[in-house]
């Protein structure tokens, strides 16, 4: 508000702002990643302290792939990070479509539903599944058939796929909002039936949202925590189960390999992802 | 497919599997949490069969001992996104004033944290902070310190570990708006005579405030009904509603009870974003 000496001022303050910006900048990046190197480091240390370095080994990441518990987590992760991906990118996919090309009753309704997931807590969600295959699913099924059923790596599954269709849709419907509608009469002009049409011009155009929504998918299923604790039972932890109950017993480097095994396969996906956004 | 307007049967049909999915695992579940939240709980966990209704739960709600907790989860939550918001847009400005080049370079920096597994994150701070941590670690080799120093396990942790955990969704909307910012727009306020505050408050700002909406409902819902975080740096210490809800339905077994907080939080979390969209609409309009 000073404006008599403005221009040799301003020019101070702007210089001034620069600074605090490369300050401020720097200073992120430092409380992003010193915690992540020093996690890293201390995964080589040949005790079990995470205080001062004593010396350099690898014995934690051998324990790593002979402990059996670990290998079966990281094998339910993956195989319901897959599933729950594949399943949820189809019927993502397919609503996406439906809710951008037609017009039909409950149209809005169901879009408010899409999103719903995406804005309640998380653990809201986890407790309603809880709720629902207890008191609800697992008695009509013993009613209705006679089986007994419990929690298990399915109803994990079931609320993977839950979770992960509106965020599919979400991002393949993005893609569909810049559509050249004329590209697909385009084909058919030219003879192609609708099958051939979408598999040869719809589809095609829609892959780099499809696998960006699929990407997405399976990040989220793999880093899952809260509807997974609350639908996993007794039996078979996932991986961020697993480390959850190491990371409550305390600070050990065997965590920390762990992590960074954790950290580099999250940079390969990283790298996957940017792949395929460069064939856009 | 001929037309947007086509009313065949084929969009229901496209629609159905993941309507039907999400009417089962999704509506279905939330709609057992409102039922089961007024009827007398179990007493091994469930609910006492046969039914018994009751508002009790939603009575003791108003206890001053959670509405405590729940305003101590709200002004956790806020602290935790002015401190986001604060140093995350002026990153933002920095990396969209950087050479465009390095752009994408330090977008990837705040992007890997995103995509990191978030176990592995509050790992990583809770481990600098602990007893036999990295900092302690330090500060004992230097023998500034002779016993650890107790940085773990309370509200500071919590809220260093959420800022921790939530600062890339901050920056994400953030940076987006402020890229599409024309910053030359600076320039020509600040020749027509307005310093750097004016030029920034009266343009930058809002152009850019669609980005810090944004930003403020990515960090305030998640942290709002938080668990990992509180549960990890806060060692059973730090009550917040996420550990309240989870701990009913565990070592508490009060179901019906759990469903009545995840009800008030759920209503929290929805009726302020609704609020806050409209605020925020009704606030970017005069300028």
């Amino acid at each position: 508000m000073s404006s008599p000496a403005r221009a040799p001022s301003s020019g101070l303050a702007l210089r001034l702002g620069k600074a605090g910006l490369a300050v401020n900048a720097l200073g992120i990046f430092a409380f992003l990643y010193v915690p992540i190197l020093i996690l890293i480091v201390f995964s080589f240390n040949d005790t079990r302290t995470v205080a001062r370095m004593t010396g350099l080994s690898l014995q934690w990441y051998a324990r790593l792939f002979v402990n059996r518990e670990l290998l079966a987590a990281a094998r339910n992760s993956l195989l319901i990070a897959f599933t729950s991906t594949v399943v949820a990118t189809v019927l993502g996919t397919l609503t996406a479509l439906g809710m951008d090309r037609f017009r039909f009753r409950l149209r809005k309704t169901f879009d408010t539903v899409l999103y719903l997931p995406i804005v309640i807590p998380e653990i809201v969600m986890g407790i309603s599944l809880l709720l629902f295959f207890n008191l609800a699913f697992f008695p009509v099924i013993r009613f209705m058939s006679g089986a007994s059923l419990t929690l298990g790596l399915w109803t994990i599954l079931i609320g993977h796929i839950a979770f992960n269709i509106p965020f599919v849709y979400v991002i393949v419907r993005a893609r569909l909002v810049g559509f050249d509608r004329t590209l697909e009469e385009a084909a058919r002009d030219l003879g192609a039936d609708e099958w051939r049409t979408f598999w040869r011009v719809t589809f095609p155009l829609l892959l780099p949202g499809i696998l960006g929504g699929a990407l997405m998918a399976f990040t989220l299923s793999l880093d899952d925590f809260l509807v997974t604790v609350f639908t996993a039972g007794t039996a078979s932890p996932t991986m961020p189960l697993y480390i959850y109950s190491l990371v409550r017993r305390g600070v050990t480097p065997e965590i920390n390999a762990l992590s960074t095994v954790l950290l580099l396969a999250s940079m390969g996906l990283i790298v996957l992802s940017l792949a395929a956004q460069r064939r856009e | 497919m001929s037309g947007s307007e086509d009313r065949s049967r084929r969009g229901p049909l496209l629609v159905l599997p993941a309507a039907a999915w999400l009417v089962v695992f999704f509506v279905l579940p939330l709609l057992l949490v409102l039922v089961i939240s007024f009827v007398e709980r179990g007493r091994a966990g469930g609910v006492r069969t046969p039914l018994v209704p009751t508002i009790d739960y939603y009575v003791r709600l108003f206890d001053p001992l959670y509405i405590g907790i729940f305003l101590k989860s709200v002004r956790i939550a806020l602290l935790v996104t002015v401190v986001c918001v604060l140093t995350g847009y002026p990153l933002g400005v920095f990396i969209g004033r950087a050479p465009a080049r390095l752009r994408s370079s330090l977008m990837m920096l705040v992007m890997i944290p995103f995509w990191t597994n978030f176990l592995v994150r509050t790992y990583a701070m809770k481990q600098l902070l602990a007893a036999e941590g990295g900092v302690n670690g330090l500060l004992l080799g230097i023998g500034l310190i002779q016993e650890p120093l107790s940085l773990i396990f309370n509200e500071f942790s919590v809220v260093l570990g959420l800022v921790y955990g939530y600062l890339p969704f901050a920056v994400l909307p953030m940076y987006a708006s402020i890229e599409k910012f024309d910053l030359s727009l600076m320039e020509a306020a600040s020749d027509l005579g307005a310093n750097l505050r004016r030029a920034f408050l009266r343009i930058m700002l809002p152009l850019t405030l669609p980005g810090v909406v944004a930003a403020v409902v990515l960090v305030f819902v998640p942290v709002v009904g938080a668990f990992i975080t509180p549960d990890i740096m806060g060692g059973g210490k730090v009550e917040m509603i996420g550990t309240l809800i989870n701990r009913q339905f565990g070592v508490a077994r009060n179901w019906p009870f759990g469903s009545a907080m995840s009800l008030a939080l759920m209503l929290m979390v929805v009726v302020g974003v609704i609020y806050y969209f409209r605020a925020a609409d009704e606030g970017a309009r005069p300028l």
